[in-house]
């Protein structure tokens, strides 16, 4: 005999893997993986400055590390993080004050945090080769 | 806590592709989340065709279609099927809506029906929504005053009674509450949504006189903040409502009487 409905687990119905994505959901998630990317940058940036104060030696060492095609795909991702971080902050900043929220609205601020964390990061880039003078 | 995997025993498995209904020449496909309590077996994704020239438009229509043509068994909750009583609330097309309001042409391909997500289930596309009542009641959702009581009714400006508008429309489907990630993770302690909507409905309602009392019963970690506007809420609600922004509307009242 089958146990009795009161007695039998019952199932979760399934929620992440059916929900079909929004651009809502998405930078929302996004502001939380590039809040945890940026402790991560921040080591690099502290790695940099105890080169700096530690010998001319290990900070060409560093240099070199950063410096190399990996190293600047890091900071290029690292740029973009703080970008889309900073993006998304400001749209949180502007929906505490209560408005924005209509969804529509949400849905443009949302992306128009990517157009501008892109946008940004390449900006930052540019000038920085450019400052660099290659 | 969050979980991204199904438990063992809530994991889907292929189920059955009933036959295409005799004659038929405009058919529809609808996959369909079944699980009974009665098999001991897991949950599984039934296919159904539908003849769409004998069925009705919406997929509420089409869902009573095959429990009066294929299968009978097939349980789900519905009422009043013009999307006022909010019994129909389930996941279609990867969005929780009512099934009653919602076209099957808004739909391309196979049409994808699951009940409201993560919440047990208590049979096929109905939910248990103990917790979610529950929720509700916590937030003690009726009038509350001191004053003594008016001779005839308790008076309100037509300004004061426009702050309703766009929160007593709420029906308490759950389609918000069951769309939010926060709630998925945190559904025990969080109230979500729908319940923190309500709450809102209270607070900002003139003749209400506990809005004090009404806060300090949100100040917590969990209740209230847990909601990191995600926004699938306001996205979702069939009633076209923004949970979001009476919740963000409560996260000011907190603030502001501080200050």
């Amino acid at each position: 005999m089958s146990k009795s409905p009161a007695t039998q687990a019952r199932p979760l119905s399934p929620h992440l893997t059916i929900y079909k994505p929004l651009i809502t959901m998405t930078m929302s998630i996004i502001h939380r993986i590039t809040g945890g990317a940026l402790y991560f940058g921040t080591l690099l940036v502290a790695f940099w400055l105890i080169a700096a104060a530690t010998s001319e030696q290990y900070f060409d060492f560093v240099s070199w590390v950063f410096g190399s095609w990996i190293g600047r795909l890091i900071l290029f991702g690292y740029t973009w993080a703080l970008m889309q971080h900073l993006m998304g902050g400001i749209r949180h900043l502007i929906w505490d004050t209560g408005v924005g929220l209509e969804k529509r609205t949400a849905s443009k601020i949302a992306w128009a945090t990517v157009i501008a964390s892109v946008a940004l990061t390449v900006l930052i880039w540019v000038a920085g080769y450019m400052a660099r003078g290659m | 806590m969050v979980e991204l995997t199904l438990p063992k025993n809530s994991q889907i498995r292929q189920g059955k592709t009933w036959p295409k209904p005799e004659g038929a020449t405009n058919l529809r496909e609808y996959r369909i989340y079944r699980w009974s309590p009665d098999d001991g077996e897991n949950p599984s994704i039934d296919t159904y065709f539908v003849d769409m020239d004998d069925c009705g438009p919406m997929v509420l229509d089409a869902l009573l279609w095959i429990k009066n043509n294929i299968d009978p068994t097939l349980t789900l909750r519905r009422s009043c099927r013009e999307g006022i009583c909010g019994s129909c609330a389930m996941n279609i097309d990867g969005s929780n809506t009512l099934a009653c309001t919602k076209g099957c042409d808004d739909i391309s391909g196979a049409i994808k029906i699951y009940p409201l997500p993560h919440m047990q289930v208590v049979k096929d596309l109905v939910p248990d929504l103990t917790n979610f009542y529950a929720q509700h009641r916590s937030i003690e959702p009726w009038l509350k005053t001191v004053s003594p009581e008016p001779a005839k009714e308790w008076l309100q400006s037509h300004d004061d009674r426009a702050k309703l508008d766009g929160l007593y429309e709420c029906i308490l489907c759950a389609c918000c509450s069951t769309s939010c990630p926060s709630y998925w993770w945190n559904g025990d302690r969080y109230l979500g949504p729908a319940t923190l909507l309500q709450a809102y409905r209270w607070l900002i309602d003139s003749r209400d006189e506990a809005t004090g009392e009404r806060l300090d019963n949100l100040e917590d970690p969990f209740r209230l903040y847990r909601c990191h506007t995600i926004m699938n809420c306001a996205q979702t609600c069939p009633k076209g409502l923004n949970p979001a922004k009476a919740i963000a509307e409560i996260k000011k009242m907190m603030v502001e009487r501080r200050v």
